[in-house]
């Protein structure tokens, strides 16, 4: 089934805060395209490993490959030109307050990618449209709902053309009512091809535009397979109890 | 009453010594432009050694702006102009003061820049850092603009007070805006060149902390 290539690679990832080992050699792989879904109880070093693979977080052990490129062997000073490879999106937007929303997208475009500055903004308005927002390039982001600004802020991952992208929990601090969109951005991104590593609490929507779902617990990955095998058929107890409580509407 | 008046507020003595104060006034801007413009220039800099990941350099600046920030201000002005010449340094008055001032209040500044810095969540720099700026650039293009906006009625009243501060260099007979009203005083026999020096510090220092504590009350509401 996979023939592609593997876009990122996950090998015996482990990281350590002090004594407290939060991951124990996570392996994982995305293929080129893919989507790749992980589930897992708060605190369970979702977030971590995600960290881990734009080196916002500094690996213990283990390696990562983005585009067969060993990320976690580059030195500290060539970590900038790294990161354009790896977008990423996080639970609290993290908008820069003080900048209109184009400039939010263009800033690393012609800072760390040394874009020019007429192609930059055609590129932010490219993609200000293809979240839905072109019309709001000139608003400020305080003047932006949740959902606008968490797809201003997809848009500003996606203005240097990386080549996977990292989501960490994007709809977790949005009102119900306007998770569907940022959901539907994502979705015609992943439509479009791109590579995705997504950590969230939407089932459906994992059901829905998932490749595969990892599921982590306790700093290891558990159990991973298609969304069917893994809501339809989980085989671990701590994967069953896990979607119970989910389901259960603790969510 | 009218000896009041005439020992404060005599018009004709003011008028006289009009001109000998504005050339003090001259002295009190050029003291306060070269402080303010080096004191925020090396609170800046001051503040980003704090807040840098090298701990050497950040314990370097915690250290100085420690030290400047509980030394008294004259202190450190009459070590300056007059406990330095034992050890061969001859400073003017000028050059004192100003050297002097900017110890002190470069790590005033410092301490507010730093202030600043620190009010930017953590997730304005990994944002930034996540889409490949370097550090510096992080620093320059997303937390310094917001760390000033946030910090700007305190950069204002420490402005204030290096206004006020510049008064100091009258004991170093520095001729600035006081020592230039205190020498119109004893040559006139009368303290209306002071009152007239209050005013002029007034006039200017007035609507500034006017304008802060309007930021202030501006801010509180938020
Ligand atoms: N910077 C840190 N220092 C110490 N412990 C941390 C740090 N970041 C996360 N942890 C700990 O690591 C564990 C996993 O956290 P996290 O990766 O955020 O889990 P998840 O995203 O699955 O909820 C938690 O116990 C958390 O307290
Ligand atoms: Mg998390």
């Amino acid at each position: 089934m996979n023939a592609r290539r593997y876009m990122l690679e996950v090998r015996g990832l482990g990281k350590t805060f002090g004594e407290t080992e939060v991951l124990k050699a996570i392996d994982l792989n995305v293929s080129e395209g893919e989507l790749v879904f992980i589930i897992g109880p708060s605190g369970s070093g979702k977030s971590t490993m995600l960290r881990c693979c734009n080196r916002l977080e500094e690996p213990t052990s283990g390696a990562i490959l983005i585009d067969n490129a060993r990320i976690t062997d580059i030195p500290r000073r060539d970590l900038d030109r790294m990161r354009l490879n790896v977008g990423m999106v996080f639970q609290g937007f993290h908008l820069y307050p003080h900048m209109s929303v184009i400039k939010n997208v263009i800033l690393a475009q012609i800072k760390a990618l040394k874009r020019p500055a007429d192609e930059a903004r055609q590129r932010g308005m490219e993609l200000l449209d293809q979240v839905g927002l072109g019309h709001k390039a000139d608003a400020m982001p305080s003047e932006l709902s949740g959902g606008q600004q968490q797809r201003v802020a997809i848009a500003r991952a996606l203005a240097l053309d990386p080549k996977v992208m990292l989501f960490d929990e994007p709809t977790s601090a949005l009102d119900p009512e306007l998770v569907g969109s940022v959901l539907k951005v994502m979705k015609d991104l992943r439509d479009k091809g791109m590579t995705m590593l997504v950590v969230s609490h939407e089932m459906a929507f994992a059901r829905e535009a998932a490749d595969r779902v990892v599921f982590m617990d306790g700093g290891y990955v558990v159990e991973a397979g298609t969304p069917d095998e893994i809501f339809g058929n989980p085989k671990s107890d701590r994967l069953k109890s896990f979607l119970s409580r989910v389901s259960g509407g603790a969510h | 009453m009218d000896a009041f008046i005439d020992t404060f507020f005599n018009i004709d003595i003011m008028r006289q010594a009009f001109p000998l104060l504005m050339k003090g006034a001259w002295i009190t801007l050029q003291l306060c432009a070269f402080v303010i413009i080096l004191g925020l220039l090396g609170g800046l800099a001051l503040a980003l050694a704090a807040v840098s990941p090298r701990g050497w350099l950040r314990w370097s600046a915690v250290i100085y702006i420690d030290f400047f920030r509980a030394l008294p201000p004259l202190v450190l002005l009459i070590f300056v102009y007059s406990g330095l010449p034992f050890a061969g340094i001859n400073l003017s008055p000028f050059v004192a003061v100003i050297v002097a001032f900017l110890l002190n209040n470069s790590s005033y500044f410092a301490e507010v820049f730093r202030a600043g810095i620190n009010s930017i969540p953590k997730g304005q720099t990994e944002a930034a850092r996540a889409t490949g700026l370097s550090p510096a650039q992080t620093m320059t293009y997303v937390v310094l603009p917001q760390a000033v906006r946030n910090v700007l009625p305190d950069l204002l009243s420490n402005t204030v007070e290096v206004v006020k501060l510049t008064s100091l260099a009258s004991v170093v007979s520095l001729s600035e805006l006081l020592y230039s009203a205190n020498m119109a005083r004893s040559v006139t026999y009368n303290s209306s060149p002071l009152v007239l020096a209050a005013l002029l510090y007034l006039a200017v220092l007035w609507p500034l902390v006017r304008v802060v504590s309007r930021y202030q009350r501006g801010l509180a509401v938020h």
